[in-house]
C-alpha cells in the first residue's frame, strides 16, 4: 500500500489585513472592494519558497527521520533559482545529501499535485519520498492577486509503511488552456477573463476528468467526504462538485478568509488541512487545475490517529500577527523603491567555494560535539572551545537546528541595515552546549527577553542583488 | 617569570592632532599634524629614528595597507615601518611595538603613529562589512553599538541591576566625559550636556542611546620612545616611563562556550592583572592616579572599571553614580573627554590615551590638569564583548 505517511505545513507569521490594502488602493481600483475582507498570509522579508518549504518539511518530519528520505520533490512557481537545484537546498537544510534524488517541479499551479503523484509513484518501491510545495507569488499593486494570494507551504511524506492516507488512484489530463501565465520576462501573472475561464475551462475540462478518476477508482461522487479544489473563483469548486455528484458538504473551505491562495502549494495545503480533520475510512479527492487537471483520491486509514502531533496547518495558522502596514508589504516584496541607506550597499557576494566547504554548518546548522569532554559547540572547529579541554580533531558533527535555545543577551539595533528595523539579534545558548551571535526573526519587542526560549528557523540572510539575486540562507532564532 | 618592560622605555615626545570631523584633512595631513608636534616635543632629528610602527584599523577607507603610507607621508629615512592592525586596540599595539624595539636594544629611537580618517565614507558610524567570506555567511548582522548594548543587558541580568539604574549610571559616564571634553581644545565634542538630554536621546541599539555611543572621528596621535638613560642624557626633565604593557586576546571561549555570561570582559581582567604585576602595583584603587579607558560605549567604561579591578564586580555602577570617576573624584577617568568626546579615530585612540597621561604626568594638561598624578593607566579594547583584544598600558613618573 502506498500513500501519505506524514504531513506538515508552514504559514508565515504575518497576516496582511486586506482592508488596509484596499484602503491604500481604492482611489485607483474601487472595484476591489468585494475582496477587502479578512487577511492573507505575508512572508517576512527573509522568507521565500525555499525557506517555507524547509519549515513545512521539518514539520512533516516531526515523526520521521530525514536521513531515511530518498527523494525530494519541490513544487513551486516561484523557485528562487532558475538554475540551481532548489530541492537540493531543502535537502542540505535537512542534512540529507547521500542517497538522495532531488527534483524541482514547476511551471503550473498544479505543480504541487504533479509532485505528489510523482512522489507517490517514486515511493512505491519503498523509498520514502518527501513532497514539498511552496509559493510566494508576486502580484501587481491594486490587482486582485495582491489580495487573493497568500504565502505558504505544505509537505507530505510518501511511503509504504504506516500509511495514514492510502492512494486510491490518480488521474491527469494535460491541455494548453492558458487561463493565465507568467512569462520569463515578468514577475507578475497575466490573466484572461474569469467568465471565459469558468465556462470554457473549469466547466469543460474538470468534470470529465473527475468522472474518469472516480471510474478508475470504482467510486461514486457521494463516496468523497473531502473535496479539495483550489480556485481563484470561490463558487467554482462547489459548481464542479455538483456537476459530478459530490455533495456540497464535502467541498473544503478554500482558506481564503485567513490565508489566501498559496499557488502551486495550495492543493497540498488544503490536503493537510483536510488530513488534520479527516477520520479513518473517509475519502479525500484533490483536484488541481492548471493547463489540465491532476486528480488524486486518498482513503484515510486508522494509522492517522497514531501519527505524533505536529504544528500542522492549524498550528502555524495560530501563530499570527496582523499586519496593517501595506507599505511594509510592498517594501518586503521589493515593490517600493525605499531609501535603504548606504549601509544596504555593502557587497553581498558569496564565496561559493566557502559555502560548499561549510554547507553543513551554514545550511544544516551542524556544529560539533567533542569526543573528549562532550562539549557541544558551534561552529565545529578543529580545537575544542572548552577552555579546560582544547582537544584537537576531537569533534563529531552535531545537528543543532532542531534544538531549542534561549536568549543570553540581545539588542534591537537601529543602526545596521535591516529591511525590517530595528534588527533584533543576540547571543543564543543551547542547553546541550554551544552558542553563537544570531540574527532573530519574527520578533517583537515584547517577545525578546533575556532567557526567552527560541527556535531555529531557516531564512534568507542576504540577497545579492548585484549578481541577479543569489540568496544567502542561514538559520535565525525566532521566539517559540 | 619574564622581567617585564617596567622603566626600560621612556616617552621622549608625543603629539596629537585635533580630533573631529576633519573635512579639511586626509589621513596624510592628520599624520603630519601629530608627528610635527611629537618630533618637536622629542627634540631629536627625524634621521635619528630607527624604526616605526604604524597603526590603522580600517585602512581600506583611507591609507590602504602596509607601512608605506607612513614612510611616504613623513619621508622617513627608509627605516623599517611595520603596519599593525588589532581593531580598536591598534594604537596601543603600535606603541607596544616601538617600546619593545627600544627595550630590546634594536633601536634607540622608535616612532609609533596611529591614524584613522573615517569621515570620507559618506555615512555616520563605522564602516561595516569587513568580515571574511565565512563570517558573512553566519555572524549576526550586527554593529558595534548592538554588540556592546548586549553587555548592558547581560550586566543587568548578572547583577540584578534595574534598567533605570543602569541607564542613569551609563548616562553619568557620558555626562562626565562631556564635562571633561569641554575643557579640551583638541576634543571632537567640546560641549557639556545635560543629563536629561542624555537620558532622552534617540535609541541606537537598545538600551544604548545616542549619548551612550562615542563619536566617529578623524585624527592621529604619535609617540617617540627611547630609553630613560638616553632621555636623561638629552636633558629631559619629568621623564615619563612605561611601567607595563599587556595584551590579552580572546580565544573563542566567550563566544563559543557557555561558561561566559556576557556581563564582563574576560580579557581585560587578565590583561590588567598582568599589568599590575608588571608595574609592581599592589592595590590599583589606591595607586593609580587616573585612567583613560576604552569608552566606545558608556556601558563599556562602566564594566571596564570593574574588570580593571578598581570597582567591585557588579558595583561599578554605584561608584560611577557616586562620582568616583569624575574629574574631582577619587580616580578621574577620561579626563580628556575619552573616546566619547575627544573622539575615536580607531588606529590613533590608544596613542591618544597615552598622550593625555603623558601631558598630565608632566603637568602640561592646561585647564584639566590634575593635582600631582603619578601613575596613569590606559585601556584600549578592540572587537566586541564576546571576542576582543584588550590592551592596557601603565605609565608613570620615572623615579
Amino acid at each position: 500500500m502506498v500513500g501519505i505517511v506524514a504531513f506538515g505545513a508552514y504559514v508565515p507569521r504575518l497576516r496582511l489585513n486586506r482592508q488596509a490594502v484596499y484602503d491604500a488602493n481604492k482611489w485607483f481600483a474601487p472595484g476591489l472592494r468585494g475582496l477587502a475582507k479578512g487577511e492573507r498570509s505575508m512572508a517576512n522579508w527573509d522568507e521565500d519558497s525555499i525557506t517555507m518549504a524547509v519549515e513545512a518539511s521539518r514539520d512533516c518530519l516531526t515523526s520521521h527521520k530525514a536521513e531515511d528520505v530518498r527523494n525530494i520533490y519541490f513544487a513551486s512557481t516561484t523557485h528562487p533559482f532558475k538554475d540551481r537545484q532548489n530541492a537540493g537546498v531543502i535537502g542540505t537544510a535537512l542534512n540529507v545529501e547521500q542517497n538522495l534524488s532531488a527534483t524541482d517541479i514547476g511551471g503550473s499551479l498544479k505543480a504541487g499535485t504533479s509532485a505528489l503523484i510523482a512522489g507517490l509513484n517514486a515511493s512505491r518501491e519503498g523509498a520514502p519520498t518527501l513532497v514539498a510545495a511552496a509559493d510566494k507569488r508576486m502580484a501587481r499593486v491594486a490587482s486582485s492577486g495582491e489580495l487573493n494570494y497568500g504565502d505558504g507551504a505544505a509537505a507530505l511524506l510518501c511511503g509504504t509503511e504506516n500509511v495514514i492516507a492510502k492512494l486510491v488512484g490518480h488521474h491527469s489530463v494535460s491541455m494548453d488552456f492558458v487561463d493565465h501565465f507568467r512569462g520569463d520576462e515578468s514577475d507578475f501573472d497575466y490573466g484572461w477573463e474569469e467568465r471565459w475561464i469558468r465556462d470554457e475551462g473549469y466547466s469543460k475540462i474538470v468534470p470529465p476528468a473527475i468522472k474518469a478518476a472516480l471510474a478508475s477508482c470504482k467510486l461514486k461522487g457521494t463516496d468523497i467526504a473531502h473535496f479539495i479544489m483550489p480556485s481563484p473563483m470561490p463558487a467554482v469548486p462547489k459548481q464542479m462538485a455538483k456537476m459530478v455528484g459530490i455533495g456540497e458538504g464535502a467541498v473544503r473551505d478554500l482558506l481564503g478568509a485567513t490565508l489566501g491562495d498559496t499557488g502551486a502549494a495550495h492543493a497540498l495545503v488544503m490536503l493537510v488541512d483536510a488530513l488534520e480533520a479527516a477520520k479513518a475510512g473517509e475519502r479525500i479527492m484533490v483536484v488541481a487545475f492548471g493547463q489540465g487537471v491532476d486528480i488524486l483520491v486518498f482513503e484515510v486509514t486508522a494509522e492517522k490517529d497514531k501519527l505524533p502531533a505536529r504544528k500542522g496547518l492549524s498550528g502555524w495558522m495560530a501563530r499570527r500577527k496582523e499586519e496593517k502596514n501595506y507599505m511594509k508589504f510592498l517594501a518586503f516584496n521589493e515593490m517600493l523603491p525605499i531609501d535603504k541607506g548606504m549601509r544596504a550597499e555593502f557587497d553581498k557576494k558569496t564565496a561559493l567555494s566557502v559555502l560548499w566547504r561549510k554547507r553543513d554548518m551554514i545550511y544544516g546548522l551542524v556544529g560539533g560535539k567533542c569526543k573528549v569532554c562532550g562539549t557541544v559547540q558551534f561552529p565545529r572547529s578543529q580545537v575544542c572551545v572548552n577552555p579546560n579541554c582544547h582537544a584537537v580533531d576531537s569533534q563529531d558533527p552535531y545537528a543543532m537546528a532542531g534544538l531549542e535555545c534561549s536568549v543570553m543577551s540581545f539588542t534591537a539595533d537601529s543602526l545596521t541595515y535591516s529591511p525590517d528595523p530595528p534588527a533584533y539579534y543576540g547571543m543564543i545558548t543551547f542547553p546541550e552546549g554551544g552558542r553563537f551571535m544570531a540574527d532573530f526573526t519574527d520578533s517583537d519587542k515584547d517577545q525578546v527577553k533575556v532567557g526567552a526560549k527560541m527556535r531555529m528557523t531557516f531564512r534568507i540572510r542576504d540577497n545579492d542583488q548585484m549578481r541577479g539575486g543569489f540568496k544567502r540562507y542561514f538559520w535565525k532564532a525566532a521566539p517559540v | 617569570m619574564a622581567r617585564g618592560i617596567k622603566d626600560k622605555v621612556a616617552i621622549l615626545g608625543m603629539g596629537c592632532s585635533k580630533f573631529g570631523e576633519r573635512w579639511d584633512s586626509g589621513a596624510e595631513e592628520l599624520m603630519l599634524e601629530a608627528y610635527k608636534e611629537c618630533l618637536k616635543d622629542a627634540g631629536i632629528d627625524q634621521n635619528q629614528l630607527q624604526a616605526a610602527w604604524f597603526s590603522t584599523a580600517i585602512d581600506e577607507v583611507h591609507v590602504g595597507k602596509s607601512g608605506i603610507p607612513l614612510s611616504t607621508t613623513l619621508r622617513l629615512p627608509n627605516i623599517p615601518v611595520t603596519h599593525v592592525e588589532n581593531m580598536c586596540a591598534s594604537g596601543t599595539e603600535a606603541f607596544r611595538g616601538a617600546c619593545y624595539a627600544v627595550a630590546s636594544g634594536a633601536a634607540d629611537f622608535a616612532l609609533a603613529l596611529g591614524v584613522e580618517k573615517l569621515k570620507d565614507t559618506g555615512y555616520g558610524g563605522l564602516p561595516g562589512g569587513r568580515g571574511g567570506p565565512l563570517q558573512v555567511l553566519w555572524n549576526a548582522n550586527g554593529t558595534a553599538p548592538g554588540n556592546f548594548a548586549q553587555l548592558a543587558t547581560a550586566y543587568m541580568t548578572a547583577h540584578g541591576v534595574s534598567g533605570e539604574d543602569l541607564k542613569r549610571a551609563i548616562g553619568h559616564v557620558s555626562w562626565k566625559s562631556h564635562q571633561n571634553g569641554a575643557k579640551n581644545p583638541k576634543a571632537h565634542l567640546q560641549k557639556a550636556v545635560e543629563m536629561d538630554t542624555i537620558l532622552n536621546a534617540p535609541m541606537i541599539a537598545s538600551p544604548l542611546g545616542l549619548f551612550d555611543c562615542c563619536g566617529v572621528s578623524d585624527g592621529a596621535a604619535a609617540a617617540i620612545v627611547t630609553t630613560p638613560e638616553i632621555a636623561k642624557a638629552l636633558g629631559k626633565k619629568d621623564i615619563v616611563s612605561v611601567k607595563a604593557l599587556q595584551l590579552s586576546v580572546s580565544n573563542g571561549s566567550e563566544s563559543g562556550h557557555n561558561s561566559w555570561d556576557g556581563s564582563y570582559f574576560h580579557t581585560t581582567r587578565i590583561a590588567s592583572k598582568k599589568a599590575y604585576e608588571e608595574a609592581g602595583i599592589k592595590n590599583p584603587r589606591d595607586e593609580v592616579s587616573m585612567f583613560e579607558v576604552h569608552d566606545c560605549f558608556s556601558v563599556t567604561e562602566l564594566v571596564t572599571m570593574e574588570d580593571l579591578h578598581i570597582s567591585e564586580t557588579g558595583k561599578g555602577w554605584k561608584d560611577v553614580l557616586d562620582g568616583f570617576y569624575d574629574a574631582d573624584g577619587k580616580i578621574p577617568c577620561q579626563i580628556d573627554g575619552g573616546l566619547k568626546c575627544f573622539g575615536h579615530p580607531i588606529g590613533a585612540s590608544g596613542l591618544r590615551m597615552l598622550y593625555e597621561m603623558y601631558l598630565q604626568l608632566q603637568g602640561k594638561a592646561g585647564p584639566r590638569q590634575l593635582a600631582n598624578p603619578r601613575i596613569g593607566m590606559t585601556h584600549n579594547l578592540g572587537g566586541a564583548p564576546r571576542e576582543n583584544i584588550s590592551s592596557v598600558a601603565i605609565v608613570g613618573r620615572y623615579e
